[in-house]
């Protein structure tokens, strides 16, 4: 369903989207059934000149099980949708696979910092490349990520990853993801940040080793030239 | 003087028959306004519970008109951006995060509040119950007045130099706590204690809802005797109580935070911005029920009447009510799914949260089953109760996929909650609250509305209702995030498939508001004009209708006695297909 508006750059927006589309069967079904039973009871019992309406107290068993059995089985779909739900949870936000780079993430008002590691492959060393609302990251490879806030809340949100997490001055909050095709997306912030919170877009760069490799060389060479 | 609920004790016969109501119409003039005292006594400083539900009625709906010219503006904005907007200029993002704080902010304690609980819960509880006024008619008095004064904060904090808060009408710290962060000294500390102050005057009023409910009923009512609106505000006026505590503890830390400088909220100085969340969503999910539940209570008394049909399941209702009530204690956490909690704590809320679907559906279930066999006429007030029932479905329905942890990670902060909130809000504060003021207002005013104004009213404000909410589920889906001035900032969302979105959207919201122009026109024209309306136009049972419209003070020239429950209509073996719950058997 929401694979048609936006595309799934990482690992488990496919299983969010997946989430998703069970959620609109179900809560689909019952919408599409409460309505046209509704809508068809308000044309068929119209007043009619010489007829009475019915009188029902609803308080008999068997006038119960009109919303009785439904009731059971609105339940029912919830379990369904609660276990669903959760192993997305678990899997994505709750459990993360062993990381094969990290990257930091700051936000502040009003623009996303970003530290990559150099060509030590190491955080918070001598040889890390900094940038400003410019994330690039390996295809195929699993990050994690440090975010950080500097002054009020910020949120990260990449809406191809389907991935989000707000980030909290005072904390460290790790999470993780996982590209699966190269590209340029947007990166947005999602938790109103003040008066810049409308101009905070940055931009994830996806690319191959060998690109990735690339700009990191040219990123090094700025830095000696300085 | 012989008024129908006088009548009615005494040859109940008399008092049935509509032909006879019309001498409603002529005492009408005799007590109106007119009790004792000047007009400051009677309409400024009255303790009559008929006029204080006046008076928050005119203020919530001119506060929905500010909401509604903001939500104009900002929308201009987001369709056309930096268009000079009519009527107010080019917006800045500052003004533009001021006029969604404000918008949000004014709908929830200045709209829905005031007229679903206050006005509809002072003008009808106790007319409904049968007795001639609140038990503490002075508190009464004092709630309204701290509720204007309260508006009048709010008013002047964008008036006030930096300019009104523009932090969201969550107010999330460290944003809403430093001026360094949100520019807005003064405005951002007025919103904490106009806020503030309007949870003190709902406190009053709430206290004498519950107390008049229990103490005041006509001899003979029994709790499952009373109107089910009459139950559903006292049961929001809890749930305001037992939920609004910890907020007022957090709004004092916020001042503090903002004014002395102290750092409840501020991570820097051993305090944890997360605390706020949890302090603000404990009270503002239960609030959603608050003002949802006299929205229910308000469709459950129009759908009986103009079906003839006694409520379905009478006690089930209110079971529901209640369940959903307790249950809507412990989902405040699918907020913060994202906010940095415990993940592990998501699913328990997932799961509390999904779970509250069941009383919510069961109780559209018992509406459903209400509406069967009856005999449905589809006066202006039934249209608007419809309406509630068939839009708050999608409202409902949709709330799924944010209660959902895993789902609510994509949706989170999406323009699809934004539309989701707005299918339970709409219905509930400005649907809801047309059915209500449509089916009172005869007995508030002694006359009726006219009916085809009524009716292009109803299609001109469902229609673009729908019009305005359905693209921004779909720009959600697309990943537009909320509170962003301008979307073309941001290379994927600068798209025109999603700008047409946003433009018809808007263009929709122009047309809702024009067709608001019938309504002014009908309610003030009617008031002089419309047709006499008679002690009981719609033939209802509850005890409302058996006094004259409008009710004088002290609202019933005998206080009557109550025989059965209010929903007894087509009762078998009886010529008439209603009887009023003070007529004797």
């Amino acid at each position: 369903m929401i694979e048609r508006y936006i595309e799934q750059v990482s690992t488990f927006a496919g299983d969010i989207d997946g989430l998703i589309t069970l959620i609109a069967v179900v809560v689909g079904f019952w919408f599409v059934l409460v309505e046209v039973v509704f809508l068809g009871i308000v044309v068929v019992f119209r007043q009619k000149p010489g007829v009475k309406a019915a009188y029902i107290t609803g308080e008999e068993k068997h006038q119960k099980r009109w919303i009785g059995i439904p009731h059971e089985l609105v339940l029912l779909c919830d379990v369904l949708i609660i276990i669903a739900a959760v192993r997305v949870w678990v899997n994505v936000k709750q459990t993360m696979p062993p990381a094969q780079e990290t990257v930091r993430i700051i936000g502040q008002q009003w623009a996303w910092s970003f530290v990559h590691p150099g060509p030590d492959g190491k955080l918070d060393t001598a040889d890390d490349i900094k940038t400003v609302d410019e994330l690039h990251v390996l295809v195929n490879t699993n990050y994690h990520f440090k975010l950080e806030a500097r002054d009020v809340l910020h949120s990260f949100s990449v809406p191809v990853f389907r991935l989000k997490q707000d980030a909290i001055p005072g904390r460290v909050i790790t999470g993780w993801f996982k590209a699966k095709s190269t590209g340029t997306h947007d990166i947005q912030c999602a938790e109103i940040c003040g008066i810049g919170h409308g101009l905070m877009p940055a931009r994830i760069i996806i690319e191959t080793p060998v690109e990735h490799a690339a700009w990191m060389a040219s990123q090094s060479a700025t830095a000696s030239a300085r | 003087m012989s008024t129908s609920a006088g009548a009615a004790e005494h040859a109940h016969e008399h008092a049935q028959h509509p032909e006879h109501s019309h001498e409603g119409g002529h005492d009408a003039g005799h007590h109106e306004g007119h009790d004792h005292g000047s007009f400051w006594s009677t309409y400024v400083f009255s303790v009559d519970h008929k006029m204080i539900a006046k008076q928050y009625m005119f203020t919530g709906m001119l506060m929905g008109l500010i909401g509604g010219f903001f939500s104009y503006v900002f929308r201009m904005q987001l369709a056309y951006p930096g268009f000079h907007v009519p009527g107010f200029g080019v917006v800045s993002p500052g003004e533009y995060n001021a006029l969604i704080t404000n918008h949000g902010t004014i709908m929830i304690f200045w709209l829905a509040m005031p007229v679903l609980i206050a006005a509809f819960g002072n003008y009808l509880i106790p007319l409904m119950l049968g007795c001639d006024d609140m038990v503490f008619p002075r508190i009464n008095r004092l709630s309204y007045q701290i509720f204007l004064i309260s508006a009048l904060v709010l008013i002047a904090s964008w008036f006030v130099p930096g300019g009104g808060f523009g932090g969201a009408w969550t107010a999330y710290p460290p944003l809403s706590a430093k001026s360094q962060y949100n520019l807005t000294p003064l405005g951002s500390t007025m919103w904490v204690l106009a806020v503030g102050l309007e949870f003190v005057a709902f406190l009053l009023g709430g206290i004498n809802f519950v107390t008049t409910a229990m103490n005041s009923r006509a001899p003979g009512m029994k709790m499952f005797d009373i109107p089910m609106v009459v139950w559903m505000i006292v049961i929001a006026s809890i749930l305001f109580m037992g939920s609004v505590g910890p907020l007022v503890a957090g709004a004092v830390m916020l001042v503090f935070d903002q004014t002395i400088g102290t750092g409840f909220f501020d991570p820097v100085r051993g305090g944890d911005p997360i605390l706020w969340q949890h302090l603000f969503w404990f009270f503002g999910h239960p609030e959603v029920y608050v003002v949802l539940l006299p929205a229910v209570g308000i469709v459950a008394e129009i759908i009986t009447v103009f079906s003839r049909k006694k409520l379905f399941a009478y006690k089930t209702v209110l079971y529901t009510a209640l369940g959903t009530g307790v249950l809507s204690f412990f989902v405040w956490a699918h907020h913060q799914f994202v906010a940095g909690i415990d993940p592990r704590m998501a699913n328990v809320f997932t799961a509390t949260t999904v779970l509250i679907s069941i009383p919510i559906a069961e109780m559209m279930f018992v509406y459903v089953a209400t509406l069967y066999g009856g005999s449905i006429r589809l006066a202006t007030p039934m249209l608007w109760a419809l309406a509630f029932i068939g839009e708050f479905i999608i409202g409902g329905v949709t709330g799924i996929f944010l209660g959902s942890s895993g789902s609510d990670i994509y949706f989170h902060d999406t323009y699809f909650v934004l539309a989701h909130f707005h299918y339970t809000f709409v219905p509930i504060a400005v649907i809801a609250v047309f059915a209500g003021v449509t089916y009172w207002y005869p007995k508030m005013f002694g006359r009726m509305l006219n009916e085809t104004l009524g009716k292009i009213h109803f299609w001109g404000t469902v229609i673009p209702f729908n019009g305005i909410f359905i693209p921004l589920f779909i720009t959600g889906m697309g990943g537009d995030h909320r509170r962003i001035y301008n979307y073309n900032n941001f290379p994927d969302l600068a798209r025109p498939d999603l700008q047409h979105m946003r433009q018809f959207a808007t263009v929709s919201l122009l047309v809702l508001l024009a067709f608001q122009i019938p309504f002014f026109i009908n309610f003030f024209l009617s008031m002089k004009k419309g047709r006499l309306a008679g002690n009981n136009p719609w033939q209802a049972n509850t005890l409302e209708w058996q006094t004259v419209s409008p009710p004088p003070h002290g609202n019933f020239a005998e206080l009557p006695n109550c025989y059965r429950g209010p929903y007894e209509y087509s009762a078998p073996d009886r010529e008439s297909d209603y009887w009023p719950q003070n007529e004797p058997s």
